[in-house]
C-alpha cells in the first residue's frame, strides 16, 4: 500500500467542494512538476552521454545552445505563468463560502483539544462539542478560529484546507462536506507535548440529521437511572474530575478542561487518541499520562468499585 | 590529558548535568497519591524524649520549573484569583508577602489547600488531584519570589497584573501565627 | 614545517635565489604561531577555514544521528523509543544545528578558505575578525550541544513560533538557550560575511574585474550581502524573545499590544533568506565542479552572475510563503506566491546553463562531478516541489505537513549537502595536498544518493495522505506506517554513507595520493598554487588576462612587483577593474581574538540567566578588544627612510624569524 488515493486525511481525497478544488489543482500542478522533471533530465542525461564532435567549441555551437537556452527559459516562464494562474484560480473560493445559508461554529483551540462551539441568539441553546465537529451535509460552514494559549492549525485534508488558530487574533475560513461521513482531522501546527494527538473528527451528517443532533446536544445531560449511575454521578461531584469538567444540567459548572456532558455518543476519547470504549476510558482515567504523557489531566487513583461506578455514570452521558 | 584533568572536567560536568536536571525535568506522572498524607507537617515544636520526627514530604516539584509553570496556569483555572487575586489578596490573605499565617514549607502549604485554614480557605481535599495541589505549592512558594531566578516563571501572556515572578525581591518568609 | 629555514642557511641567504629569498621572507612575515597559545593566535584564512569546516561537519554528524534518533522513533507507529518530550527537544535541536551551526557556516567556511585563494590575495581581510567569528561560532555550538545533554534543548522546534515558545508555555531555560545560540551565530556569520565583501571587491588581483571574477566568487558575495540584510532581522527577533522570556517585555504578548504574527515575520524574512544563504554558495560550487571536469568554462557566465545576483534579491520578498495558513489577507499572498514563482526563474537559467557547459563539454565522471549531477537530480525534484508549494491553495494542504519536509531536505540536502561533499572531493587536495580514494567517493555517493531518495522520496507521499510534521508518533490506523519504515531504512544508507564519508576523509588524509598543484586541470587560481598552498598563499600575485585565471593565461603573464614582503602589506585594487589603488598593512596573529570571544560567549550565556551579564561582562570585553587593537611598536617614518623599496628584512624581521627558528 504504497499510495491510496483514498482514506482519512489524504489531500487526493477530497469530499467537499473546496478539498475538490485544490485536489484538481494539485493534480495539475503535480502532473506539470513531473513532465517538466522528465524533460529537464532527459535533457540533462542527453547532455552527459552525447557523442562529442568538433564542432563543439564553434561560436556557432555557442549561440545555438544560447538559443536553445532562451527557448527553455521562455518555455519555463510560460509554464510558470500558467501555476501561478491556476493557483490564483483556484484559491478564488477558498476565502468565503459561495452558498448561501451558511452555518458559523466557533473553533476554539486548547493544548491539546478542540473545543466547538455553537452559538444561538437564545443563551440556553448554546452549546460545545469538544473534539467533533457535526456539520451538514452539502451546507456551508463558517468557522472562526481562535485560540486559548499557542498557535494551533485546524485542519481536515479531506474538506478543506488548514487555518492557523493565532491568540489574540480570530481567523476565519469555512468548510463544506458533499458526501455524508466521518473525516479525520488534526493539528498542523506543533503546539507542545501533544502535538501529535490533537486529532478531530467532523462528521457530516444529512440536515435533518444534523438537526436532531443539534437539538440533541442542547439538552442537559441524562439523569443517572442504575444505581452504579448514581453512585458514579456521586463519585464524579467528589472528585478532582468536578474541578475541570462541566456537565450540562448538574452542578460541575468548570471550563478548564473538555465539557462532558454528551460524552458517551462521541467517536472518541482524547481527541481522537482513544476509541470511545470502556476500557480505553478506564484507563484514561485512572492515568492518563501513560496515554497521552504532559496532557493536562492528572492520573486518578479511584477505589476500583468507585471507577466502575464512574464510568457507568459517564458511559451513561449520551 | 592526565587523569587528573580528566576527573575535574568529569566532576565539573556531572555537577552542571545535577545542577539543569532539577530544573529543566518535565515530570508528566508523579504518582503521589497516598502518600502524601504518611507525612504531614507537626503542629507543635515539642516532642517527647526531644526526638524530632522526619521531615515532612517533599514537594515533587520543588525548584522545577515545568511544576512551577503548571502551578501558575492552575492557580488562574481553579479560581484562586478569586479570593487571592494574583498574590496581592482580597477577600483571602496575600500569597507574595512575606506573612505565612500557616507556615510557609512546602507541606503547610499543600496542607492549607487540601485541608482548608479557618476563616474562609476551602478544603480541596478529592476535588485537586495531589499532583496538581503540589504544581500550586510550588507556584505559591515562586509568588514571593522565593525560588531560583531560572525557575521562577516570567510575564504570562495576559494583560500585566503584576510584577512578572523572577522580577520580584524575595520575601523572607515569616510566620505570624502558630499553626 | 615546510617553512622551516635553518639559521645557518638563512645567513648564507646571499648565495640563494632571488626566488628563495622571497619564499623565506614570506615564510617570515607570514608566520604561523607555535604552541599552545600560538593554535589559538593563529589568523589565517586557511587554518580558519579548515577549523570551520571541520567544526560544521562535527555539528552536522550529530544533528544527523539525531534524525536517526528521529526515524527509529517513527519508524513504526506508536513507537516508545522517546517520549515526546525528547522526541521535542531532538527535531528542534536537528534543525537548529543543521541550520544555524551546520549548513551557514560550512558555506561560509569555503568561502573563508577559498575566496582569498580564487582572488589571489594573501590572507582576508580583517584576519582577526576572522578568528573571533571562529570562537563565537564553536561556543555557541558547544553550548547547544550541551544544552542537550543537561535535559535543558530547546523544544519549540527550529523557528520557535511564539506563544509556545514564550515565557508563558515553556518554561525553565530551553528556549532561552536558542534564542542566545542565534546570537553567536548570527555574530560569528556577520563577521565573516562582511570579511568577504571586502575581500572581494577590495583585494582582488589586478586585472580580475568584476565580470572576470569565477563564479564561485560571485555566489560568495551575493550570500554575504544576503547575510548582512538577513541575519539582523533573526538576532532582532530572539533578542525579543529573550527580553520577553527573562525581562517580561510584551513584544509578543496580544494582550498587552504585542503580536503572535510579529514574530513569524521578523523570522521568516531572515528564515526565507537564510535558505538561500545556504544554498546560493552551492551554485558557485558546481559551477566550480562542472567547468573543471569538462573543461570548458561555464556557458553563459553573464546570465549566471545575474541569475545569482537575481536570487538574492528576489529571496528576500518570499517570506510569506511560509505564513499562508495564518489568515493574511489574499491580495497580499498572491504577491509572495508570484514571488516564489519568480524566483525560480533565475535558479532554471543557471540550470540551463549547466546543462548546456555539460553538452558542450567532454565530462570526467570523477566523484566531485558525480555528487554534482546527483544535485541535478535531486535538487531539480526538489525546485519543483517548490513551486507547487508557492501556491496557496495546494499549499494550504501540504503546509506543515511531510511533504514539506520531503521538499526542504530534497532542496537543501540536494542542492546544497551534495555540492558540498563533491566540494570536499575537489578541494581536499588543494586543502591537504592529498587525494581522496575516488573509488570509496563513487561508493560513497551511491549510498548517500539512493539512501536519500528513499527516505525523503516517500515523505512526499506522506505528507500529501496527511501527515503532518513535528509529530513523535502517529496512529496505527492511518496506514502511515509503510511508508515511515521504508523512510527510516533509508535512513540506515544515508548514514552508512556518511560513516564511508568519514572514513575517507580521514584514510585520504593520512595515506591518500600526494597532489600536485592543479590535479583536476582546473581553471581558478587557488590551482595555481601548491597543494596545501604556503600560508602567504602565492609567491607572486599574478595579474589575471581573462575570465579563466589559469586557462586564459599567456606564458609571459605579469606578476604583481613592489608590494612588501618584510611585513603584512597587502595590495588593494578598485571595485570595478581591480586596477591598484594603494596597499594596506594586515595585523599579526594574536590571541586577542580568541580571549575576546570568550569573554563574549561567556556575556552571552550569563545574560541568558541575569541582566548583570551587561555590565559585568563590560570591563573584560573593554580589556580584550584594546588588546586586540593596539597598534603595533613600529616607527613607520624611521623605517620608510631606512629600507626605501629595496626589500630587505629590517632588523627587528630577524631577530624574530631567528627566534621562530630555535623555537
Amino acid at each position: 500500500m504504497i499510495f491510496r488515493f483514498g482514506g482519512d486525511q489524504s489531500a487526493f481525497d477530497p469530499h467537499g467542494p473546496i478539498a475538490r478544488s485544490i485536489a484538481t489543482h494539485g493534480w495539475w500542478l503535480l502532473l506539470v512538476c513531473i513532465a517538466v522533471y522528465f524533460i529537464v533530465m532527459t535533457a540533462f542525461f542527453i547532455a552527459l552521454a552525447r557523442r562529442r564532435r568538433e564542432t563543439d567549441d564553434l561560436p556557432e555551437t555557442s549561440a545555438r545552445l544560447t538559443r536553445n537556452v532562451g527557448i527553455a527559459v521562455a518555455l519555463t516562464v510560460l509554464i510558470l505563468i500558467g501555476i501561478a494562474t491556476s493557483s490564483v484560480v483556484a484559491g478564488r473560493g477558498l476565502y468565503s463560502p459561495s452558498g448561501a445559508g451558511a452555518i458559523t461554529v466557533d473553533v476554539v483551540g486548547h493544548q491539546w483539544w478542540w473545543d466547538f462551539q455553537y452559538h444561538d441568539i437564545t443563551p440556553s441553546d448554546v452549546f460545545t462539542s469538544p473534539n467533533e465537529l457535526h456539520i451538514p451535509v452539502g451546507v456551508p460552514v463558517v468557522l472562526k478560529a481562535m485560540s486559548t494559549d499557542v498557535i494551533h492549525s485546524f485542519w481536515v485534508p479531506n474538506l478543506m484546507g488548514k487555518r492557523d488558530l493565532i491568540p489574540g487574533i480570530v481567523t476565519n475560513t469555512w468548510i463544506q462536506a458533499d458526501e455524508p461521513g466521518v473525516y479525520r482531522g488534526q493539528c498542523a501546527e506543533f503546539c507542545g507535548h501533544q502535538h501529535a494527538h490533537m486529532a478531530l473528527q467532523v462528521v457530516a451528517e444529512p440536515m435533518d440529521k444534523f438537526q436532531q443532533w443539534v437539538r440533541h446536544q442542547r439538552e442537559p445531560a441524562s439523569e443517572p437511572s442504575t444505581d452504579e449511575e448514581k453512585r458514579g454521578k456521586d463519585v464524579f461531584m467528589q472528585s478532582p474530575c468536578v474541578t475541570c469538567h462541566s456537565i450540562r444540567g448538574t452542578d460541575a459548572g468548570s471550563h478548564v478542561g473538555p465539557e462532558l456532558t454528551h460524552v458517551g455518543s462521541r467517536l472518541t476519547l482524547a481527541a481522537g487518541t482513544l476509541p470511545n470504549a470502556r476500557g480505553h476510558l478506564a484507563g484514561w482515567i485512572v492515568n492518563s499520562q501513560s496515554i497521552k504523557p504532559g496532557n493536562r489531566m492528572p492520573p486518578n487513583a479511584l477505589a476500583p468499585d468507585d471507577l466502575q461506578a464512574l464510568l457507568a455514570y459517564v458511559r451513561s452521558l449520551q | 590529558m592526565s587523569r587528573r584533568r580528566v576527573f575535574v572536567v568529569a566532576f565539573c560536568a556531572v555537577s552542571l548535568v545535577a545542577a539543569a536536571c532539577e530544573r529543566e525535568i518535565r515530570p508528566f506522572q508523579t504518582l503521589a497519591v497516598a502518600s502524601a498524607r504518611t507525612q504531614k507537617p507537626v503542629l507543635s515544636p515539642l516532642f517527647p524524649g526531644g526526638q524530632p520526627l522526619p521531615e515532612p514530604n517533599e514537594s515533587p516539584f520543588q525548584q522545577n520549573a515545568y511544576g512551577t509553570a503548571e502551578g501558575k496556569r492552575l492557580f488562574d483555572q481553579f479560581n484562586c484569583t478569586g479570593c487571592h487575586s494574583h498574590g496581592g489578596g482580597g477577600m483571602g490573605p496575600a500569597l507574595m508577602d512575606d506573612t505565612w499565617i500557616y507556615g510557609s514549607e512546602p507541606a503547610n502549604i499543600f496542607e492549607s489547600i487540601v485541608e482548608g485554614r479557618p476563616n474562609g480557605m476551602p478544603a480541596w481535599r478529592n476535588k485537586i488531584a495531589d499532583q496538581q495541589v503540589w504544581q500550586l505549592v510550588a507556584y505559591i512558594q515562586s509568588m514571593s519570589g522565593n525560588e531560583p531566578i531560572d525557575v521562577l516563571p516570567s510575564r504570562s501572556d495576559h494583560m500585566r497584573y503584576s510584577t512578572p515572578e523572577n522580577a520580584r525581591r524575595a520575601q523572607t518568609p515569616v510566620q505570624t501565627h502558630a499553626p | 614545517m615546510s617553512d622551516f629555514v635553518h639559521p645557518i642557511e638563512r645567513r648564507m641567504a646571499f648565495t640563494l635565489t632571488s626566488e628563495e629569498r622571497l619564499r623565506r621572507q614570506l615564510a617570515d612575515t607570514w608566520y604561523v604561531p607555535r604552541g599552545i597559545v600560538g593554535w589559538f593566535s593563529v589568523a589565517d584564512h586557511k587554518t580558519i577555514g579548515r577549523r570551520y569546516i571541520i567544526t560544521a561537519f562535527g555539528f552536522f554528524i550529530f544533528a544527523g544521528i539525531l534524525a536517526g534518533l528521529m526515524r527509529i522513533q517513527l519508524a513504526v507507529p506508536n513507537n516508545h523509543f522517546v517520549g515526546p518530550d525528547l522526541y521535542n527537544q531532538i527535531f528542534t535541536v536537528h534543525g537548529t544545528m543543521m541550520m544555524f551551526l551546520f549548513a551557514v557556516p560550512v558555506m561560509e567556511a569555503m568561502g573563508v578558505y577559498l575566496v582569498p585563494l580564487m582572488i589571489g590575495t594573501r590572507n582576508i581581510a580583517f584576519p582577526r575578525l576572522n578568528a573571533f567569528s571562529y570562537y563565537v561560532y564553536l561556543f555557541g555550538g558547544v553550548m547547544l550541544v550541551a544544552t542537550m545533554l543537561l535535559n535543558t534543548a530547546p523544544d519549540v522546534g527550529w523557528f520557535s513560533y511564539v506563544p509556545l515558545a514564550g515565557p508563558d508555555y515553556t518554561p525553565g531555560k530551553r528556549a532561552d538557550f536558542w534564542a542566545q545560540m542565534i546570537t553567536f551565530t548570527e555574530v560569528a556569520a556577520l563577521a565573516v560575511s562582511v570579511e568577504l565583501v571586502t575581500t572581494i571587491f577590495k583585494t582582488r588581483a589586478p586585472g580580475m574585474s568584476l565580470n572576470r571574477m569565477p563564479l564561485f566568487v560571485w555566489s560568495m558575495l551575493v550570500t554575504a550581502f544576503m547575510v548582512i540584510f538577513a541575519m539582523p532581522t533573526v538576532v532582532l527577533c530572539s533578542t525579543f524573545l529573550l527580553l520577553d522570556r527573562t525581562v517580561g517585555t510584551q513584544f509578543y504578548n496580544p494582550a498587552e499590544g504585542g503580536d503572535a504574527l510579529l514574530w513569524q515575520h521578523l523570522f521568516w524574512f531572515f528564515g526565507h533568506p537564510e535558505v538561500y544563504i545556504i544554498f546560493v554558495p552551492a551554485l558557485g560550487i558546481v559551477s566550480s565542479i562542472i567547468s573543471a571536469f569538462t573543461w570548458r568554462p561555464i556557458f553563459g557566465y553573464p546570465a549566471m552572475v545575474m541569475s545569482l545576483v537575481a536570487t538574492g534579491f528576489i529571496g528576500f520578498g518570499l517570506w510569506v510563503h511560509h505564513m499562508f495558513a495564518t489568515g493574511l489577507p489574499a491580495l497580499g499572498l498572491e504577491y509572495f506566491t508570484a514571488a516564489s514563482i519568480v524566483i525560480a526563474i533565475p535558479t532554471g537559467i543557471q540550470i540551463f546553463c549547466w546543462i548546456a557547459s555539460l553538452w558542450r563539454g567532454r565530462p570526467r565522471f570523477h566523484t566531485p562531478l558525480l555528487f554534482v549531477l546527483g544535485f541535478f537530480a535531486i535538487f531539480v525534484l526538489g525546485g519543483l516541489s517548490g513551486v507547487t508549494l508557492a501556491s496557496v491553495p495546494f499549499d494550504l494542504q501540504v503546509h506543515d505537513s511531510y511533504y514539506v519536509v520531503a521538499h526542504f531536505h530534497y532542496v537543501l540536502l540536494g542542492g546544497a549537502v551534495f555540492p558540498l561533499i563533491g566540494g570536499i572531493y575537489f578541494w581536499f587536495p588543494k586543502m591537504t595536498g592529498r587525494m581522496m580514494d575516488d573509488r570509496l567517493g563513487k561508493v560513497n555517493f551511491w549510498l548517500f544518493f539512493i539512501g536519500f531518495n528513499v527516505t525523503f522520496f516517500p515523505m512526499h507521499i506522506l505528507g500529501l495522505e496527511g501527515m503532518p510534521r513535528r509529530i513523535y508518533t502517529y496512529p496505527d490506523s492511518m496506514g502511515w506506517g509503510t511508508l515511515n519504515l521504508v523512510s527510516s531504512l533509508g535512513a540506515l544508507l544515508l548514514v552508512l554513507g556518511g560513516v564511508l564519508f568519514v572514513y575517507n576523509v580521514v584514510r585520504s588524509y593520512a595515506w591518500g595520493l600526494v597532489a600536485s598543484d592543479n590535479p583536476w586541470g582546473a581553471e581558478t587560481l587557488e590551482w595555481a598554487t601548491s597543494s596545501p598552498p604556503p600560508v602567504y598563499n602565492f609567491l607572486h600575485i599574478p595579474v589575471v588576462e581573462g575570465r579563466s585565471a589559469l586557462w586564459n593565461r599567456s606564458p609571459d603573464a605579469s606578476v604583481v612587483t613592489g608590494i612588501r614582503s618584510d611585513v603584512r602589506e597587502v595590495l588593494l585594487t578598485d571595485v570595478m577593474d581591480a586596477e591598484p589603488v594603494t596597499v594596506t598593512e594586515y595585523p599579526e596573529p594574536s590571541i586577542w581574538p580568541f580571549l575576546c570571544a570568550v569573554v563574549t560567549s561567556a556575556f552571552f550565556v550569563g545574560s541568558i540567566f541575569t541582566p548583570w551579564a551587561l555590565p559585568v561582562a563590560i570591563p573584560p570585553l573593554a580589556v580584550t578588544l584594546i588588546g586586540w587593537f593596539w597598534p603595533k611598536k613600529r616607527d613607520h617614518a624611521r623605517e620608510m627612510e631606512e629600507h626605501a623599496g629595496d626589500g630587505t628584512v629590517p632588523p627587528e624581521g630577524r631577530l624574530r624569524a631567528l627566534r621562530e627558528a630555535r623555537a
